[in-house]
């Protein structure tokens, strides 16, 4: 997600950097995420618990604000019901009339006769809540009330003098009215406790329906595309309601249930932090938790148990190293770790889980990015969609709404008119091949060139690294800082300088920008990859030097012990001889292979920082101030002229995280410090990158996406994670490990770790299993069939893309002839509006709105268009013009005006007249 | 609440919780706000539903809607007069659809009633003109804003009439890539 967002909002600053921050950030807790995940996984569990409940709380929260809101009330209501009451009442009144009175200001407002219906209003309200009150103390008169309250919006309609299709709010009255009643009704019979049954069963449970309805509309009203005033009132109408039925209803079972319900969230929900079980360590995962301790123990245990042991030289504990320091023996490094089998009480197994964790890092990356990538194809739904809205895209979600930055602003419109340009310039483009041949001859020239390049550059870095070693052999301290650091200053500057290169090589092929840049990313990702293996290769000549030099020195250590102990025992004359002392500073080591590769990797990463701060330093700050300051005083306009601002450029930055990405999962196995050290490196240079990002960068003058989804990026991904996870394994499966240093000394094979667990700490019948599990017999059939689910889903995959197609062209061929049925259909539209004359009021007809609007969506055209009183009729025929053309009688309406006009809004119970639902202020859009 | 004077009732409070996105934090904020861009105009005590408008001119100077170029729309299309200005019900209502929380059929609701500038709840040619000048500040010759409206109609308009109905807008934008939708159509303005 975070690649493709990079990748679409190139044109302005701001984004740069959150987005820049969002992708770094995302990296770095992956890598963090590797690390952590396999040490404790407990403690994930505990976390992943943790969000899950805390997800399910949020959930919870919003049902729990409305049901306590209704909840409270009722409590309330209990207590002292009459004056509450009628507080709420008055509290209610302003608002209530403040909504009558803006609806009237907007149907009548050419009458201007405020005042008195503003009082009219008032009194209304009053009245109503008169006998709102008069309802609730003496029951067994909803009849009466419903006579008064008829006369009551007689009355009112006399005052305002409305016309019948504007009342929509009269609609809306009525209905409460009707509410009302049998909410006064329904609550005689429940106070009166004995008639209880005599409410019938389904009149309770329409009730119930209404309540829950009610409810429902309080949780999404704020979905709702209305003014906040009619969110307002309809909001209290509903909690009123609710009230009074959750009261009502409530009186036998069910409200002991629902009080029950609502006192168990609340002490539930109401429990104060750290008596929760999510904020404490789980007893069982305490253990584990410790392991943490035992790790960092290794220190001091493994200088005392190689003090101890003495016999063996495997462990020393030197004071420093002339390479790299003290950093080479620190944990840093593969062979800080030792091979005590189990370390403390709890045993932990420090070279197995180094091997698994090893391992693991590659499987959960693995899975996270084949997660991502069949997310996004999800997402995605990548195909032919891509050309159908091109403008209207353009045209409605161009604007960035978080832009608050004049100067991104001024980017952003100017991006957007290079947009659209381009889009006019593909569409007016015919394709024009002018000399082909020549085309096709500079392209395969320009490959060849590139391939040169491709190729050079690998053979440079082998014979750096070969050089280097030759360098190795000699003094360090006659050796110059460039010869010591030759290699990774020289695929530094490969990689400085190629893309460039490739860039301008590019220029010859003349391609469209967007497959230009696919080009040139993968000329690059072959560069990188190319010398990352050469690199690769170089390394393992000289690991594979190292196994010689270790099995000399390992014969030459034998020997020596061997030789002490005989000279030991003929010359005390005894059998038991003591354990040799070494100082360990003293002690003789092999090279140790492992921390050699890992200490390259580290190299690696830290001048590929270096290289990454310096650019940034010279080529973006150095020139942006230069062209900056210089510009006072030059002959041409150094901003808008040849050196300008440097750009940014997002698809090579992404491509750098990508590998480093890489050679993190390549350097951790042999440098497991290397994942911290990644961490902190990504956090600088997230800053870093993000200071002179905004700071004096521009945006890229064009800006074109590799491709619409980011796996394109994510394929990148895998495949590098897929290529440093092979020399890793082999090395894993075939290379023994040095014999005195790292977990796995004394081993012929690292994963003989596995085998020894599996033999001696596991019941035996594991052991059986897992030798039948690994017996090829099992393994190639297990392999073939997978195989051969791939090939069946592969198949079933295109089965579905080619009906999808189908489908596509199917829609788009409906479409085609819908509109050209619209079109071609000016006969039958006349004989419409033939009709439509003869209509009586025709001449008062506000110009008509020839379809029928989906939803409310301007209230104001419609609430001005009935500002016309005569014209209601005809407004019904006009509403019914487009329903007409499918119906047979478009006279049909006419008969019934008012209630074409919809009810009132958010009453969604009672028969709305069908055709004028939806219609003007009536229904929501959704419900 | 932490102020010494309440500027809404609890009840208040609670109502436009459950009518917007909004905790009651953000809402005494939001009033702040609103209080900050005409501060002899707002009173502090919000309790008795004072029936104050706030003109347009004032809102757009905020710094949320100071850059964007249909900031007026914006403006107009939630005030309840039409005229652009805003009470403080229609100041939070307004943040509210914009806020990052509020789902995407809302936004496109009210996306398109800031798109139809003429209010006829179709955008039709005029309107789209006028999109675009507003987008690339009248960058573009009057043949290329032809080309591009009708191209736009051509495109989007399902039913043939040469103009955009919701339908066809909502399917439109429906059909926009996610990272278009959520982040360009309507997005998250920062107020807190």
């Amino acid at each position: 997600m975070e690649v493709d967002a990079t990748l679409d909002s190139g044109s302005e600053g701001k984004s740069y950097g959150t987005i820049f921050l969002d992708m770094l950030l995302h990296f770095q807790y992956q890598t963090l995420c590797k690390k952590i995940i396999y040490i404790c996984m407990c403690v994930c569990v505990c976390v992943l618990d943790e969000a899950r409940r805390r997800s399910k709380n949020r959930r919870a929260k919003a049902q729990r604000k409305t049901k306590q809101v209704s909840d409270d009330e009722d409590e309330e209501e209990d207590e002292d019901e009459a004056p509450r009451k009628r507080g709420r009442r008055k509290r209610t009144k302003p608002q209530d009339s403040d909504q009558d009175d803006e609806e009237d200001k907007r149907r009548v407002r050419q009458k201007g006769a405020k005042a008195p219906r503003r009082k009219a209003a008032n009194e209304e309200r009053d009245e109503e809540s008169e006998e709102d009150q008069g309802k609730r103390k003496k029951g067994g008169r909803a009849p009466s009330k419903q006579e008064k309250e008829d006369q009551n919006k007689e009355k009112k309609g006399n005052v305002k003098g409305k016309d019948e299709t504007n009342k929509g709010s009269e609609k809306d009255k009525k209905k409460k009215n009707g509410k009302q009643s049998r909410s006064s009704s329904s609550e005689d019979e429940s106070e009166d406790e004995s008639d209880e049954e005599s409410m019938s069963e389904g009149e309770i449970a329409a009730l119930k329906e209404q309540v829950e309805e009610k409810k429902k509309l309080i949780a999404t009203l704020r979905n709702k595309p209305w003014r906040m005033k009619r969110r307002l009132v309809l909001l209290k109408e509903a909690q009123e309601f609710v009230e009074k039925f959750e009261g009502a209803l409530g009186k036998g079972r069910g409200k002991k249930l629902y009080a029950f319900k609502v006192m168990m969230t609340k002490v539930l929900m109401g429990l104060p932090y750290g008596s929760i079980p999510r904020k404490t360590v789980p007893r069982s995962e305490q253990d584990t938790a410790m392991d943490f301790s035992v790790l960092f123990d290794f220190g001091v245990r493994i200088l005392a148990s190689s003090l101890c042991q003495g016999g063996s030289l495997l462990r020393v504990y030197p004071a420093c190293c002339p390479i790299l320091g003290y950093c080479k023996y620190s944990i840093l490094f593969y062979g800080y770790y030792n091979n005590e089998r189990n370390i403390g009480v709890l045993k932990f197994r420090l070279p197995l889980s180094y091997l698994l964790t090893g391992v693991g890092i590659f499987g959960y990356s693995l899975m996270v990015v084949i997660r991502t990538m069949a997310r996004n194809a999800n997402e995605g739904g990548d195909g032919g969609d891509e050309g159908e809205f091109t403008f209207s895209w353009k045209m409605f979600t161009s604007w960035d709404y978080l832009i608050g930055n004049p100067e991104t602003a001024d980017n952003k419109y100017a991006s957007i008119t290079t947009s659209f340009k381009e889009s006019i310039v593909d569409e007016k483009e015919n394709q024009k091949d002018e000399n082909i041949h020549l085309q096709r001859f500079l392209r395969i020239l320009a490959n060849i060139m590139i391939l040169c390049c491709l190729g050079g550059s690998g053979y440079l870095i082998y014979f750096v690294v070969k050089r280097s070693q030759d360098f190795a052999k000699m003094d360090p301290a006659s050796l110059t800082w460039f010869q010591k650091n030759e290699v990774e200053f020289v695929m530094s500057l490969l990689g400085l300088v190629c893309p460039p290169l490739f860039e301008t090589i590019a220029e010859l092929e003349d391609y469209h920008p967007r497959i230009a840049l696919k080009w040139q990313l993968g000329r690059i990702f072959a560069l990188f990859l190319g010398n990352l293996y050469t690199f690769l290769f170089a390394l393992f000549d000289e690991v594979n030097d190292k196994l010689e030099t270790e099995q000399e020195l390992k014969n030459a250590t034998e020997w020596a012990i061997h030789e002490y102990n005989a000279n030991y025992s003929s010359y005390y004359n005894t059998t038991d001889v003591p354990p040799l002392v070494v100082n360990p500073a003293d002690a003789v080591r092999g090279p140790c292979w492992e921390t050699a590769v890992g200490i390259e990797f580290v190299k690696l990463i830290v001048s590929d920082m270096q290289v990454t701060f310096l650019t940034i330093l010279i080529g973006d700050f150095a020139r942006a101030i230069i062209v900056r300051f210089l510009n006072y005083c030059w002959c041409w306009d150094l901003e808008a002229g040849f050196p300008s601002y440097a750009e940014f450029d997002i698809s090579g930055n992404v491509l750098g995280l990508i590998f480093n990405q890489g050679m993190i999962w390549m350097g951790a196995f042999y440098a497991p410090g290397l994942v911290g050290l990644n961490v902190l490196r990504l956090l600088t240079s997230m800053y870093f990158q993000c200071w002179a990002v905004m700071a004096c960068n521009v945006p890229h003058e064009r800006v074109f996406k590799a491709s619409r989804s980011n796996n394109f990026y994510m394929g990148l991904l895998l495949l590098v994670l897929f290529l440093s996870l092979l020399p890793v394994v082999y090395t894993i499966m075939t290379l023994p490990p040095s014999f005195d240093c790292g977990p796995f000394s004394g081993q012929d094979r690292m994963y003989d770790v596995v085998m020894e667990t599996i033999t001696q700490d596991l019941p035996a019948f594991i052991g059986t299993i897992f030798t039948y599990a690994t017996n090829p017999g099992l393994i190639m059939p297990a392999v073939l069939l997978m195989v051969l689910a791939i090939y069946y889903l592969n198949t079933v995959s295109k089965g579905y893309q080619q009906a999808n197609l189908d489908l596509k062209k199917k829609m788009k061929m409906a479409r085609d002839e819908e509109k050209n049925r619209r079109n071609n259909k000016d006969s039958t539209n006349q004989v419409m509006k033939d009709l439509e004359d003869l209509l009586p009021n025709k001449s008062l007809i506000p110009p008509p709105t020839e379809e029928e609007p989906p939803h409310d969506i301007v209230i104001e055209k419609g609430s001005k268009s009935t500002k016309m009183k005569p014209g209601s009729a005809g407004k019904g025929v006009n509403l019914q013009k487009e329903v007409s053309l499918a119906a047979t009688n478009p006279r049909g309406p006419v008969a019934h005006p008012p209630r074409a006009r919809g009810g009132p809004p958010g009453h969604l119970r009672g028969p709305l007249p069908g055709p004028g639902r939806g219609r003007g202020r009536g229904a929501p859009p959704r419900t | 609440m932490g102020n010494k004077q309440t500027t809404f009732t609890e009840e208040q409070l609670e109502a436009y919780q459950d009518c917007t996105f909004f905790t009651r934090k953000e809402i005494l904020r939001l009033h702040a706000r609103y209080r900050e861009l005409a501060p002899h105009l707002v009173p502090l005590d919000y309790t008795n539903n004072p029936d104050i408008k706030v003109p347009m001119t004032l809102i757009v100077t905020m710094p949320e809607l100071k850059e964007n170029p249909f900031r007026e729309r914006i403006v107009e299309t939630f005030s309840e007069d039409g005229q652009g200005n805003l009470s403080f019900s229609d100041f939070i209502d307004m943040f509210s659809a914009l806020c990052e929380a509020s789902p995407r059929e809302l936004k496109t609701i009210y996306a398109f009633k800031i798109y139809d500038f003429n209010r006829d709840n179709f955008i039709c040619k005029e309107d789209l003109e006028k999109t675009l000048n507003k987008l690339t500040k009248g960058e573009l010759t009057p043949e290329e804003v032809t080309l591009v409206c009708d191209k736009a109609i051509e495109e989007a308009d399902l039913d043939g009439d040469n103009k955009l109905s919701f339908a066809d807008f909502e399917n439109m934008i429906s059909k926009a890539p996610d990272f278009l939708r959520y982040r360009h159509l309507f997005c998250y303005v920062f107020i807190f």
